[in-house]
This record gives C-alpha cells, sequence and structure tokens, in this order.
C-alpha cells in the first residue's frame, strides 16, 4: 500500500511502496520532494534559507501564504448544488406540510416545519455515507432549523475535501512561549462549551534540564509566562494517518476525511467513548453535559464536520479547524499564535511551508511507536 | 398451533406461580422493585442532565458501569461449566444446577446490556448500531464484535433452557439432539464472550494497563471462579428456602471448578505483578497507581488491598479438600472470591486503565450517587429476572407446572 502523504523514513519503514516507480506521496511523475536528497535542495532545486523560513512562517501565521480566496470558492462552487437543491427540498417540504396540516390543527407553520426537521434529523444517515445532495440537504435543514429556534442566520458548508490535499501541522517547540493565545482563538471559533471550558488543545509547561517530560509537566497553569526556566510545547487532535479511534468506532461516526482530517459525525456518535480510551494523545473531548454558548459568542461561519452546535453526549475533536482549512485559511490557533510556532499546510504541495519545514528541520512526532502516523510534527530551531 | 397454544399456557403458569409465594419471597420481589425504581429515577436524572451527573471526565471517561459490564460478562460466560459437563460429557451430578446456571447466565446478560445502555451518552440513537439500520463497523470495532456475541449468547442461553422446559412442561424428554448442538456452540461461545470483552481494552495500544497479552486469558480464569462462585451461593439459597433438591456433590463438583480456576486466576496475577513491579517501565504506572498510589493520589488503594487478601485467602482455604468440603466455609469463600474478582475485574481494572492519562496526567474518579443509584437498580433488574427464571423453572422441574394438570 502506497501512502499518500509525505513519510518520513528513519530506516524504519522499509517496505518501499510495490508499484516501485511510485514515490511516497502517491505521485508517479514528477518530484512530491519525499526523495530529496540529504542537502535539502527540494524538487525545483531551490533551497529556503533560514530568513527566507522565517517569512514564510510569519505568513503562514497571519494567513497570507495561499493565493487563491478560499471564500470565493467555496461560495462559487456550493451556490448552484444548493440552489437547485433548496427547490428540491422546499417542493418536499410543501408536500409534507401538506399532510401535517391536514392532519393537525393546533400548531402554527414555524412549529410543524421544526417538528418536520427534527424528525428528518432523527432518521438521518451518517454524514459519511451520504451523497453530496444528502450532505447539502442536511446543512440546510440544521441552518433553517437554526433560524426557526433563534431568528438569526448561520452559514454552514458541507464541503468535501479537495483533491491533491493532505493536511499536516508542525509545531516550533523554540518558538512558543505558552501565551496560550491558540486555546483561546480555539475555543472561539469551535464554539466549544463554556460552561466545562472545554479545550482541545493543552498546553504543557515543562522545566528546562528534563527533556520532554510530560509526567512533571504542567498542563493547567495560571502564571505569567514564559515562566522562567521553563518550555512549552502544545498538544491537540494529531490527525493519525492510521487513527485507532476510527478502528474501534461501533458504528463509524468518527473517520478520516480524503484530505486527513480525523472527524466526528456529531449526529451519528452514540457516545459509547470508546475512540476516548482509544486515543493516546488526549484527543478528544466529551459533552457531558449540553454545551453551552452565549448566542453573542457563537461562531456562525460553520461546517457540518467542524464546529457546528454540538448537543449532550456526543464526542468532539479538534478538526483542524475544517470550516477554515477547506475554505483555504489556516486554522483559527495557527492564525492566533503570536510566536509563530504553529505551522500548517497541504503536505502534497511541494512548495508548502510545511514540507520545507519536514525537509529541513529534525523533526520528531509523540509515540512513535505506537504506529499512529500522527501528522503533527514537532521540532526546534 | 399446539405450540403455541402450550406456550401460551407455560406464560399464563408461569406468571402465577411467580404471583405467589411466601411473606418473604413478596419481601424480597418488593425490595428488588423498589431498588429498580430508585435506580429508573437516578437515570431519568442522567438522561436529562447528561452524563456530568457521572464521576466520569474527559481523563476517566469509563467508571463504574463499564466495570461492572466487564465483570457481569464474566459471571454469564461462567454457565459454560456447568453446560459443558452436563451437556457435552454428560455427567448427570450437573444436571439441576445447569438450568440455574443459565437462568443466571441470561440474568448476567442482561444487566450487561443495561450497563452498556446506560453509559452511552446517546441512548436515543442507539439504533445506528443496529445491523441492516444502522452502520455496524464490523469487523473493525471490537465493540461490534462484543454485541455480537453477547446478543448470541443471550439467544442460546435462552432458547435451550427454554426448549428443554418446554418439553418438561409438557411432560416429555427433551430430545438431546435438538439441544445438544445448541449447548455444544454455547460453551465456544462463553469462551468467545470473555475473550472477546478482553480484546476489548486489550487491543486498544494507548492503555499500556490493558493492552497486554495476559488480558484475556486472566479474564477467563477470574471468571469461572467468580461466576461458579455465585452459582454455588444461588444454589445454597435455593436448596435452604425451596424443595429444589440440590445435591451435595453437585456443590462440591462446582466447588472444584471454583478452586481450580482461582488458583490458576492467581498464577497470573503473580505473573501480572512481577512483570509490572520487578523491572518497571513507564507502562507499569498504572500498576503503581493501582497498588501503592501514585503522586499522593490513592483512591483505589482500600479496594485493591481488600481484593487482593480476599483473593488469595479464598484461594488457599478453597484449595485444602477439608475446608471446602465444608459447606460453611465454601459459601464464605465463594463470597470473598466473589467480591475480590468483582472489584479486580470491576474498578481495578477500568480506571487504572485511564491513570495516568496520556500525557501522565492523574486525575482520579470517584462514582456519584446517582451513578452508585443507577448501579444498583440494575443488579436488582438483573436479581429479579434471575428469580423468575429460577421460579419458572424450579416449578417445571419439580412438577408442579404441568400443561393441562389443574392446580
Amino acid at each position: 500500500m502506497s501512502k499518500k502523504w509525505f513519510s518520513l523514513n528513519f530506516g524504519r519503514n522499509n517496505e518501499t511502496p510495490s508499484g516501485s516507480g511510485s514515490c511516497g506521496c502517491g505521485k508517479t511523475s514528477g518530484g512530491c520532494g519525499s526523495h530529496a536528497t540529504p542537502d535539502t535542495v527540494d524538487s525545483d532545486g531551490y533551497q529556503m534559507t533560514d530568513e527566507e523560513f522565517a517569512e514564510a512562517a510569519i505568513n503562514a501565521s497571519i494567513g497570507e501564504e495561499t493565493k487563491k480566496d478560499g471564500f470565493d470558492q467555496v461560495f462559487d462552487v456550493k451556490m448552484d448544488r444548493r440552489t437547485a437543491f433548496k427547490k428540491l427540498t422546499a417542493s418536499l417540504l410543501i408536500g409534507a406540510g401538506a399532510v401535517s396540516t391536514s392532519c393537525s390543527v393546533v400548531s402554527g407553520d414555524d412549529s410543524k416545519e421544526k417538528a418536520q426537521i427534527d424528525w428528518e434529523e432523527q432518521f438521518k444517515g451518517n454524514y459519511k455515507l451520504m451523497s453530496d445532495d444528502e450532505k447539502s440537504a442536511t446543512v440546510d435543514r440544521l441552518m433553517r432549523s437554526y433560524e426557526l429556534r433563534t431568528g438569526k442566520n448561520i452559514s454552514m458548508s458541507s464541503k468535501n475535501a479537495e483533491e491533491d490535499v493532505l493536511f499536516g501541522y508542525a509545531f516550533n517547540i523554540s518558538k512558543c512561549q505558552g501565551y496560550m493565545d491558540c486555546v483561546n482563538a480555539c475555543v472561539e471559533e469551535n464554539n466549544q462549551d463554556r460552561d466545562s471550558e472545554m479545550q482541545y488543545i493543552r498546553i504543557h509547561e515543562m522545566k528546562d534540564g528534563q527533556g520532554f517530560n510530560f509526567n512533571e509537566a504542567d498542563d493547567n497553569y495560571y502564571h505569567e509566562v514564559p515562566a522562567e526556566g521553563h518550555f512549552y510545547m502544545g498538544t491537540q487532535c494529531f490527525h493519525c494517518d492510521n487513527p485507532p479511534c476510527v478502528e474501534v468506532c461501533p458504528v463509524q461516526a468518527t473517520w478520516r476525511e480524503d484530505d486527513g482530517l480525523v472527524v466526528v459525525d456529531y449526529d451519528w456518535c452514540v457516545g459509547c467513548r470508546y475512540c476516548m480510551a482509544a486515543c493516546p494523545y488526549d484527543g478528544r473531548r466529551f459533552n457531558w453535559s449540553k454545551p453551552e454558548v452565549p448566542e453573542a459568542e457563537v461562531n456562525h461561519k460553520q461546517h457540518y464536520l467542524g464546529n457546528r452546535m454540538r448537543k449532550k453526549g456526543v464526542m468532539e475533536k479538534c478538526t483542524f479547524c475544517v470550516q477554515r482549512s477547506r475554505a483555504g485559511k489556516n486554522p483559527a490557533c495557527v492564525e492566533a499564535c503570536p510566536t509563530g510556532a504553529r505551522i500548517f499546510g497541504n503536505l502534497l504541495d511541494p512548495k508548502s511551508t510545511i514540507r520545507w519545514v519536514l525537509e529541513n528541520k529534525k523533526v520528531f512526532r509523540l509515540k512513535e511507536d505506537l504506529g499512529t502516523e500522527p501528522k503533527f510534527w514537532y521540532f526546534m530551531d | 398451533m399446539s405450540g403455541f397454544k402450550v406456550f401460551t399456557s407455560l406464560v399464563k403458569d408461569s406468571l402465577a406461580t411467580i404471583t405467589r409465594g411466601s411473606l418473604r419471597y413478596h419481601i424480597w420481589m418488593g425490595a428488588l422493585t423498589f431498588l429498580m425504581l430508585v435506580g429508573m429515577y437516578c437515570y431519568s436524572i442522567q438522561l436529562s442532565e447528561g452524563l456530568s451527573v457521572t464521576g466520569m471526565t474527559d481523563r476517566v471517561s469509563w467508571g463504574l458501569y463499564i466495570s461492572n459490564f466487564t465483570f457481569l460478562v464474566g459471571v454469564a460466560a461462567a454457565a459454560v461449566m456447568l453446560v459443558m459437563p452436563t451437556y457435552v460429557l454428560h455427567d448427570v451430578d450437573f444436571k439441576q444446577a445447569v438450568l440455574i446456571g443459565e437462568g443466571l447466565a441470561v440474568a448476567a446478560l442482561l444487566m450487561c446490556l443495561a450497563f452498556v445502555v446506560a453509559d452511552m451518552g446517546g441512548p436515543s440513537v442507539l439504533w445506528h448500531m443496529i445491523p441492516g439500520i444502522g452502520v455496524f463497523n464490523f469487523p473493525n470495532s471490537m465493540l461490534t464484535w462484543d454485541v455480537l456475541v453477547l446478543n448470541g449468547y443471550l439467544f442460546l442461553n435462552l432458547t435451550i433452557p427454554l426448549y428443554i422446559l418446554f418439553r418438561h412442561y409438557q411432560g416429555k424428554e427433551a430430545k438431546s439432539s435438538v439441544y445438544v448442538p445448541g449447548a455444544i456452540l454455547s460453551v465456544f461461545w462463553a469462551v468467545g464472550i470473555h475473550l472477546v470483552t478482553a480484546f476489548l481494552y486489550q487491543g486498544l495500544q494507548a492503555r499500556p494497563f490493558w493492552n497486554n497479552a495476559l488480558l484475556g486469558p486472566r479474564f477467563l480464569a477470574s471468571a469461572f471462579a467468580a461466576g461458579p462462585a455465585l452459582i454455588i451461593l444461588v444454589l445454597a439459597i435455593i436448596r435452604n428456602f425451596t424443595e429444589f433438591k440440590v445435591q451435595d456433590k453437585t456443590l462440591r463438583k462446582i466447588a472444584m471448578v471454583v478452586t481450580v480456576a482461582a488458583q490458576i486466576n492467581l498464577i497470573m496475577l503473580i505473573s501480572e505483578l512481577f512483570k509490572e513491579f520487578y523491572a518497571p517501565t513507564h507502562h507499569s504506572e498504572s500498576a503503581y497507581y493501582l497498588f501503592f498510589g501514585l503522586h499522593g493520589k490513592d483512591a483505589l488503594l482500600p479496594w485493591i488491598w481488600t481484593a487482593i487478601p480476599l483473593n488469595v485467602l479464598a484461594t488457599v482455604l478453597l484449595t485444602f479438600h477439608r475446608l471446602r468440603n465444608n459447606f460453611t466455609i465454601l459459601y464464605i469463600c465463594c463470597f470473598f472470591l466473589f467480591i475480590a474478582i468483582w472489584i479486580e475485574k470491576g474498578f481495578g481494572l477500568i480506571v487504572p486503565g485511564f491513570i495516568p492519562g496520556p500525557y501522565g496526567k492523574i486525575v482520579e474518579y470517584t462514582p456519584t450517587g446517582i451513578e452508585i443509584g443507577v448501579t444498583i437498580g440494575i443488579w436488582a433488574m438483573g436479581a429479579f429476572v434471575f428469580t423468575i427464571l429460577a421460579k419458572t423453572a424450579i416449578g417445571i422441574e419439580l412438577g408442579k407446572l404441568r400443561y393441562k394438570k389443574k392446580a
């Protein structure tokens, strides 16, 4: 089985792809960079200097490195399909509404529509197995339902993974100062439960001279940072290429998307928490109560697989901000980081910053011995 | 059609039997009903508030429910220790006990399913797990295997005794050609349910405390000790309170099964302890937490240090023939063993799997009152179901319940 993504070869993965001529990244022609020679020259023969790298890293952190305007793309593509489908849904709704009107004399139109939506939502299928039409139908229902309940509009996307995209993440341990701006940005972006103070990202404060000693680290500090004699390391969902959480789910409510994101269908999850037990990286969070987000703080730009509102009793996790990343933007944590410690990009794009980091820095991953193949690398300057 | 008629009559007769009894019987059933209602009330709170009313958190995400589930799978599997000698090896001494054992298995399995449902965050969408209607992640998820084997075993343990009792109810002998294939299947199935349940934990590379090749075999050994121990206690009660005759040699034979299983279980415990403490690694931290506490956190110490001495004491006492053959000592030992293995295979297995967490964080777990209420309610439900099954079975076996026999 040839891997689609950039794989580091420490001599451990000796099984080369059987397709012989094909490269580790899955491309058969042209350079992907994964065969780069030790002198760090990439496929174009172009070598990035440290200054250029720093500049690129800063650009990455403020979200200017991508040329495409992701929002327009999403919007253009979606409009045709959505308008077409809206007509379809509308006619369905009229039909269903006609039936229920004739049967009911008490409830108003709104509550009937709400009941209709709730009914369809309760018995819809697994998002992973839906066709594109079904995906936009459920997204339309959810948007309408939100409007009926709160009087406010949200935009929800059901954008699929793009071709030739595989997301990866790198974390610069030398740069992180423990400010936790990433954590706050993440909570706001992803509409996480404020009551239980749910956080996808944990920043571990470690003592200098003890190495990466997680046991002695503090992931719940309340003091001025950077603290003397300490360094910081962030963890979150690593979007493993071989995710143990996905294997164990009894109902396939969590899966790996084609662009490498490990996502959850909140409406399909039965809340057994087996995935939570299977995750070696503490990457998953459970809604023990009904999640509460003050209406004024709700992020209205949502994705079905990302930051839409959750309900109680379901699992959720970091999605590399699928609502942003699939729109060509950086995740909120990357954008919020004031030090440029966080780097995000497409592993299949040889010109991406993340690829430069992987090819030029001494990167490592956590608990590699477990065979989970995280797409989250750590490095130091 | 006549079969259906007989069955309706059986249900009617059974209802008549289970609703009549001594005052003690009514008090017993009344108390169980009360506990079930308390459990339901606690569960209704959990349903409306969410699982936050339990002691579980993101750090320790399985607790009392899954602990009891794990233990009860073992109790259910233990019925095989009576089924195999009776139906496969044709040992007549087990004949009376086997229906009781199967009834116990049915009750234990219903409790297992109830505990799993109680642990679910979204019980209203459980249909997602039904093959055909939902999406069944088979064979990848061990949980789907568990759903299959548990329900299959429940089916076997319902149908085999039902067939035998149904025949006896009509005053006919059960045809061995009908039920023996099922019985043989249930022997393998029993091993399957407990091994699969062990694999549920054993297969998680994230939790070194569980990711251990001995987990499955040790599950079996402890189950074959705790399950038959419970059966001995139940038979002792039945012997004392009903006319149903259970011979001494039946109890002695089951005691022998308990003893051997407890001895094997103890050997495996020693092997596990040796591995964890002779050359402790990073992966031994959960065991350190369980047995000695870590960084001043020691919530499980009273539990495990109750379980280990009870386990050792009971096993040693049972090993001596003279002591084992004294029924008072036997019953005490069975009780000790049952409690010890309930702690060890429940709390002592599930909770330390999460402590310390993946990054070494130690957050302890204490069940809340609501969680305990639901748990007691489910145990009461199991006892209630078992009482009904046993009372009907005993009625038929004693010849009191017979088709078209006017009482």
